[in-house]
C-alpha cells in the first residue's frame, strides 16, 4: 500500500498542474464570494467559515476525475486490482493520495484565504481544525463517487452530484464549529462522520472497481 | 461467460500444468479476452468453477491474484514514470531490449517499446501464471524472438502461460484451445 501511495504522489509530482488547478481554483473561488457581498468586514466574518468549506470542497472535486480515470483508460487499474492487494486497500490508498496531493495543500492555503474575507484571528484555528476531517472525509466519500462513476458519461457531473449532497452534514458541523460557542459537539460529529466513512468508504468504492473492470 | 449482457462462452474446459502454456485462438469477439479476464478474476464467472492446485481459485481473490501476471490489451504505462520506475528489474529490461532507455520517461517510448516494458513487467513480476491478451502486437521480430525466449525460460522454471494470439508463436508443447 506504501508503495502504491509512493508511486501516485511521484506521478502527482511530475503532473503537478492538477493539484495546483485546485489551489488556483480555491482561491479565486474564495475571492469571487469577496467580490460578489462587497467589502463590509463584519459580513465578510461571517461568512468566511462557510464560503471557506464549500470553496475547498469545490476544488477537492477537480483532481477526482482523474483519480481512477486515468488508471482505467491506460489499463494500470487491471493491474492494481490483480496486484495481490484487496480493492479496499487500493480504493483506501488512492482516498490517501486524493488527501495528500489535494486536500493537505487546501489546508495550508486555507488561512491566508481565511484571512482575505477577515476572519478573527481567535476563529482560525477552529476552522483550520475542522477542515482537517473535513478534507479527509472529503477524500474518502469523493474516491466512492470516483469508482461509482467510473466509466459512465459525464462521470464528472455525476461525480459532484454523488459526493457534494454527502458532504453536506461534514459542511453544517464544519461550518458551525467555528461560530459556535461550544465548539467541542460539532468536533465529535466531525469526528464520528470521518469514522464512519473510513471503513465504509473504501470498502464500497473497492466493490466498484470490481464492477468497473468487469 | 458474459460479456456486458451478452453470453460470449459456454462450456469451456481447459486445464494447464506446471510449465505448460496454452494458446487460445479464434476471430476477432469469440471470447478470447473474456476468458482470459475470466480467469484472472476481473470479470466474474456466470457458471462453472477455476481451480488452482484442486482449491476453488476465486474463494480468496487477493491470494488468486498474486499468482497472475497480467497482461492485457492496454500496455498500462504511464507517460509521466521512467522506465526504471515501471520495472525496477533491470535483468528484465535487458531482458526485453529496454536497458539503453532506463532513465527514460515513458511517453517517448514507441508503441512497440510501450509494450515491450509491459512485456519486461511481467517477466520482472516471478508471478507463476502469466495471462497474456495478445502479447506481441506491435514488436518487430527481434523482440517477438526475445519474448519467446522469456517465455521458454519461464515454462523451465515451472511457470505457466495461457496466451490469445493471432500469430504464429514458438511455444513448443503448447496446446491450443480454439474458440
Amino acid at each position: 500500500m506504501k508503495t502504491l501511495i509512493a508511486r501516485e504522489l511521484r506521478l502527482a509530482l511530475r503532473q503537478g498542474a492538477d493539484t495546483v488547478a485546485a489551489l488556483v481554483f480555491f482561491i479565486i473561488c474564495g475571492t469571487m464570494f469577496a467580490f460578489g457581498v462587497g467589502p463590509d468586514p463584519a459580513l465578510l466574518a461571517a461568512l468566511a467559515p462557510g464560503v471557506v468549506w464549500v470553496a475547498a470542497l469545490l476544488a477537492a472535486l477537480l483532481p477526482l476525475e482523474k483519480l481512477f480515470g486515468a488508471d482505467f483508460e491506460d489499463g494500470t487499474l487491471d493491474l492494481l486490482l490483480l496486484s495481490g492487494l484487496p480493492a479496499y486497500i487500493v480504493a483506501l490508498a488512492k482516498a490517501c493520495a486524493h488527501w495528500l496531493t489535494t486536500g493537505l495543500p487546501l489546508l495550508l492555503i486555507a488561512a491566508p484565504l481565511a484571512v482575505m474575507l477577515r476572519l478573527p484571528n481567535h476563529a482560525m484555528p477552529l476552522l483550520l481544525a475542522g477542515l482537517v476531517p473535513g478534507t479527509l472525509i472529503f477524500s474518502l466519500v469523493g474516491t466512492l463517487a470516483a469508482a461509482l462513476t467510473l466509466g459512465a458519461r459525464r462521470a464528472g457531473v455525476l461525480m459532484a452530484l454523488i459526493t457534494l449532497p454527502l458532504m453536506i452534514p461534514a459542511l453544517i458541523f464544519g461550518a458551525n464549529a467555528v461560530i459556535a460557542p461550544h465548539p467541542l459537539g460539532a468536533f465529535a460529529f466531525l469526528g464520528a462522520i470521518f469514522c464512519l466513512a473510513l471503513p465504509l468508504a473504501p470498502l464500497a468504492a473497492g466493490a466498484a472497481l470490481r464492477v468497473a473492470v468487469e | 461467460m458474459f460479456r456486458g449482457e451478452r453470453l460470449v462462452l459456454r462450456g469451456v474446459s481447459l486445464s494447464v500444468a506446471a510449465g505448460g502454456a496454452l494458446v487460445l485462438r479464434g476471430d476477432n469477439g469469440t471470447g478470447k479476452s473474456t476468458l482470459l479476464r475470466t480467469l484472472a478474476g476481473l470479470a466474474p464467472l456466470a457458471g462453472g468453477q477455476i481451480f488452482w492446485n484442486g482449491v476453488p481459485a476465486m474463494a480468496d481473490f487477493p491470494s488468486h491474484a498474486a499468482r497472475i501476471a497480467w497482461l492485457g490489451h492496454l500496455d498500462a504505462v504511464k507517460p509521466a514514470l521512467s522506465v526504471a520506475e515501471h520495472v525496477t528489474d533491470q535483468t528484465a529490461l535487458t531482458d526485453m531490449g529496454l536497458e539503453r532507455f532506463a532513465a527514460l520517461p515513458a511517453r517517448f517510448l514507441s508503441a512497440g517499446q510501450k509494450r515491450r516494458l509491459a512485456l519486461a513487467r511481467v517477466a520482472a513480476s516471478l508471478r507463476p501464471l502469466w495471462l497474456l491478451d495478445e502479447p506481441t502486437t506491435g514488436l518487430d521480430a527481434t523482440s517477438i524472438g526475445r519474448f519467446t525466449a522469456l517465455c521458454a525460460r519461464h515454462r523451465a522454471a515451472g511457470g505457466m502461460i495461457i496466451t490469445s494470439t493471432h500469430v504464429a508463436l514458438e511455444l513448443p508443447g503448447a496446446e491450443v484451445l480454439a474458440l
